[in-house]
């Protein structure tokens, strides 16, 4: 297979299970990822959604190593990151720009201290000097003014937090940056900003995204493709476009049209598909389809097993035991 | 007479670093049964205006000057007493953050009872009633089960239900719902919009929704007010707001969402940070980050002007507009005599430049 064909990021049955003590020495296994399979190309962005529990984060988490996957195997560039030296290389091209700008910055570190700490942990930068401008270069891209290089994370507002966080995902030349609910703390005009730097930044360098969000009008504008999340569950992967005038699960259906719109117009003609109830919890997940307790569709064997992550149209995923009958 | 009148309201919190003015002369009305949307960022000071309705605020905040009327009745000024009738009888609130806003300690029943009980004359046994009636009005499954469970046995979802069920317990006329449905996913969002919608419909009172998202107050509002750093730019019917905006900062606002038409191309970002509220500036304070701000935009703050009846915004855009239509119709001799008055300060329009 040549490298045009070859995907960036392949993650093939990813599980990932915590451990939670339910009783004197009784632990259950509480599945926060299960069994979830998908591949990136190089230069894509890949947005994942889903509700706050349904394990997105995890998933992005575990794709980096930044948890060990309880079981499956994440291939980066062709190879497979099973062994120590594998982890290191691949540590190297990939990094993560975190949710909070509040909390995901150390209050004691300089500006300057914050982004070049990948530098020094992968040894990257010859001598001062050279460190010194390649601090100055990354805040240049992310829209910081080098004067800022001294001071300390307080002194800045939550989308000037933002891009320093940003700044440090950069200072390795990583080619793959897992993007966990980027702007989800910030205010929408500031939130444009920072969406627009990751448009130019990727275009500037070629980067490939994981872009996470609860978000679905910030993740459509984002992502070439976008893949639903429920209970640990992937439930539907397709075209952003097709997700969106074409979903096909009717956990994506109801999601898709619970997204308020602002357009008076629209938003008052929207026919929303109520969903009952809550997200049961992961520890005692329902049987069978994750979604058959909420599903206005739920039949007989939805309870009997997980319905196959199956290509219904060409590059449309889905994970629905009656998918066909639905959308017939 | 609208129900609630708020007219030229500022609140400031008194700090050691000095006074914020987290509320910059505001005045909007609420009719009877209608939704008034408050939009704005962070800082914009909808929640400051919101508590200083039902003055709740902080012990360093005082409402400088301005009046609220309810019904007529003066509200700024008013003691104690007053107010304590007013909260929760006739407005009452509910906040948005559900996880914290119930006492832990104390069982659902507990605390819807003690609401009730403290505003009406019901016994215990009516409170207990009514209780159950109202939970059962915000669509909570075998609520007498639930009364006597504590609020971590609930979701989130569950528990913004439950606090709807307390705020409308005693048949108010007005609910502050204040960013009700930030903390929640998007399909439990929109039970809670739809659960205020058809409350609405039932119980008939007004609600002023608080919230940043441009997309709920689409949804919901008859009319929406936009505040930035304090002041209010806009205010106008829902569709007047979003079809026809007429002040810089909704429109950039409106073009920084992400929809349909933006898909593969760059968004229209508002350019610059939000200000300090400690250093207001003396003119607009949107003008630093306005990419049509003039020389006045900085020296002179806009004043309120109509638009039509139904929308009003305070940009000096709209002057400028005016001012240059009525100049189109002098230059035609034969004009008649009608051109509009403009509102405010032409002279300083006409010497002031176009960029800045």
């Amino acid at each position: 297979m040549s490298t045009e064909e070859r995907p960036l990021v392949e993650v093939q049955h990813l599980k990932e299970y915590f451990p939670i003590n339910t009783g004197w020495f009784k632990t259950t296994p509480l599945k926060a990822v299960d069994d979830v399979s998908f591949s990136i190309k190089r230069g894509e962005t890949l947005g994942l959604v889903g509700e706050s529990g349904c394990g997105k984060t995890t998933v992005g988490r575990t794709i980096l190593h930044l948890y060990k996957p309880t079981d499956g195997v994440v291939i980066f560039d062709g190879k497979p990151i099973t062994t120590k030296e594998a982890l290191a290389e691949y540590r190297k091209k990939t990094t993560m720009v975190f949710q909070d700008p509040y909390s995901s910055l150390n209050p004691r570190m300089t500006v300057s201290d914050i982004i070049a700490e990948p530098l020094d942990v992968h040894r990257m930068c010859a001598n001062a000097k050279e460190r010194e401008q390649r601090i100055l270069e990354l805040m240049d891209h992310v829209g910081l003014n080098s004067e800022h290089a001294s001071r300390y994370a307080h002194e800045f507002s939550g989308g000037q937090r933002q891009r320093i966080g940003i700044a440090r995902a950069l200072a390795i030349n990583p080619e793959f940056i897992v993007c966990d609910e980027p702007v989800s703390a910030l205010d929408v005009s500031i939130q444009a900003q920072v969406i627009n730097m990751f448009d130019e930044l990727q275009d500037q360098f070629g980067l490939t995204y994981l872009f996470i969000a609860h978000d679905l009008l910030v993740v459509r504008h984002i992502s070439n493709r976008i893949a639903v999340m429920y209970l640990g569950k992937m439930v539907e992967l397709a075209d952003s476009e097709e997700v969106y005038d074409n979903p096909l699960h009717p956990y994506t259906k109801s999601l898709i049209s619970a997204v308020p719109i602002p357009d008076p117009k629209i938003a008052r003609a929207n026919k929303r598909i109520p969903l009952q109830g809550d997200i049961p919890s992961p520890l005692n997940a329902p049987s069978g389809c994750p979604f058959r307790t909420r599903c206005p569709y739920a039949a007989e064997a939805c309870a009997g097993s997980m319905p196959p992550f199956e290509e219904v149209e060409t590059g449309h995923f889905v994970a629905c035991h009656r998918v066909r009958e639905i959308n017939a | 007479m609208s129900l609630l009148e708020v007219t030229d309201l500022h609140t400031s919190f008194f700090t050691d670093a000095g006074e914020v003015k987290a509320v910059n002369g505001v005045s909007f009305f609420l009719d009877r049964g209608k939704v008034l949307g408050i939009v704005g960022e962070s800082g914009s000071g909808k929640s400051v205006t919101a508590y200083s309705i039902l003055q709740i605020l902080a012990p360093t905040g005082r409402i400088v000057s301005g009046s609220i009327k309810l019904d007529g009745q003066e509200l700024v000024g008013a003691g104690e007493k007053v107010m304590q009738d007013v909260r929760g009888n006739r407005i009452s609130i509910i906040f948005q953050d559900p996880m914290t806003s119930l006492n832990p300690t104390y069982t659902i029943g507990h605390q819807l009872m003690e609401a009730i009980m403290l505003h009406t004359n019901r016994n215990k046994r009516q409170a207990w009633d009514r209780a159950v009636e109202m939970l059962r009005l915000v669509n909570i499954n075998e609520p007498e089960k639930r009364m006597k469970q504590y609020p971590f046995e609930h979701s989130g979802g569950m528990r913004q239900r439950i606090m709807i069920a307390m705020a409308l317990a005693c048949e108010p006329d007005i609910l502050i719902a204040d960013e009700p449905t930030t903390a929640l996913d998007v399909t439990i969002q929109a039970q809670i919009l739809e659960l205020m919608q058809d409350l609405q419909k039932k119980l008939g009172m007004a609600i002023i929704m608080i919230t940043h998202d441009l997309g709920v107050i689409a949804q919901l509002c008859d009319e929406v007010v936009v505040m930035y750093a304090g002041s209010y730019c806009e205010r106008g019917t829902a569709d007047e707001v979003f079809y026809n905006p007429k002040h810089e900062y909704t429109k950039g606002l409106l073009r920084s969402i992400p929809t349909l038409d933006t898909v593969g191309q760059r968004l229209k970002p508002i350019i610059g940070t939000p200000i300090d509220l400690l250093n207001l500036p003396k003119g607009c304070p949107f003008a630093p980050r306005c990419d049509a701000a003039m020389k006045i935009c900085v020296r002179e703050a806009p004043k309120s002007q109509d638009i039509n009846e139904f929308h009003k915004a305070s940009c000096w855009m709209n002057v400028k507009a005016l001012v240059e239509a009525q100049a189109a119709l002098e230059e035609q001799p034969a004009a008649p005599d009608e051109a509009p008055e403009p509102a405010a300060a032409p002279a300083a329009i006409a010497e002031g430049g176009d960029d800045e």
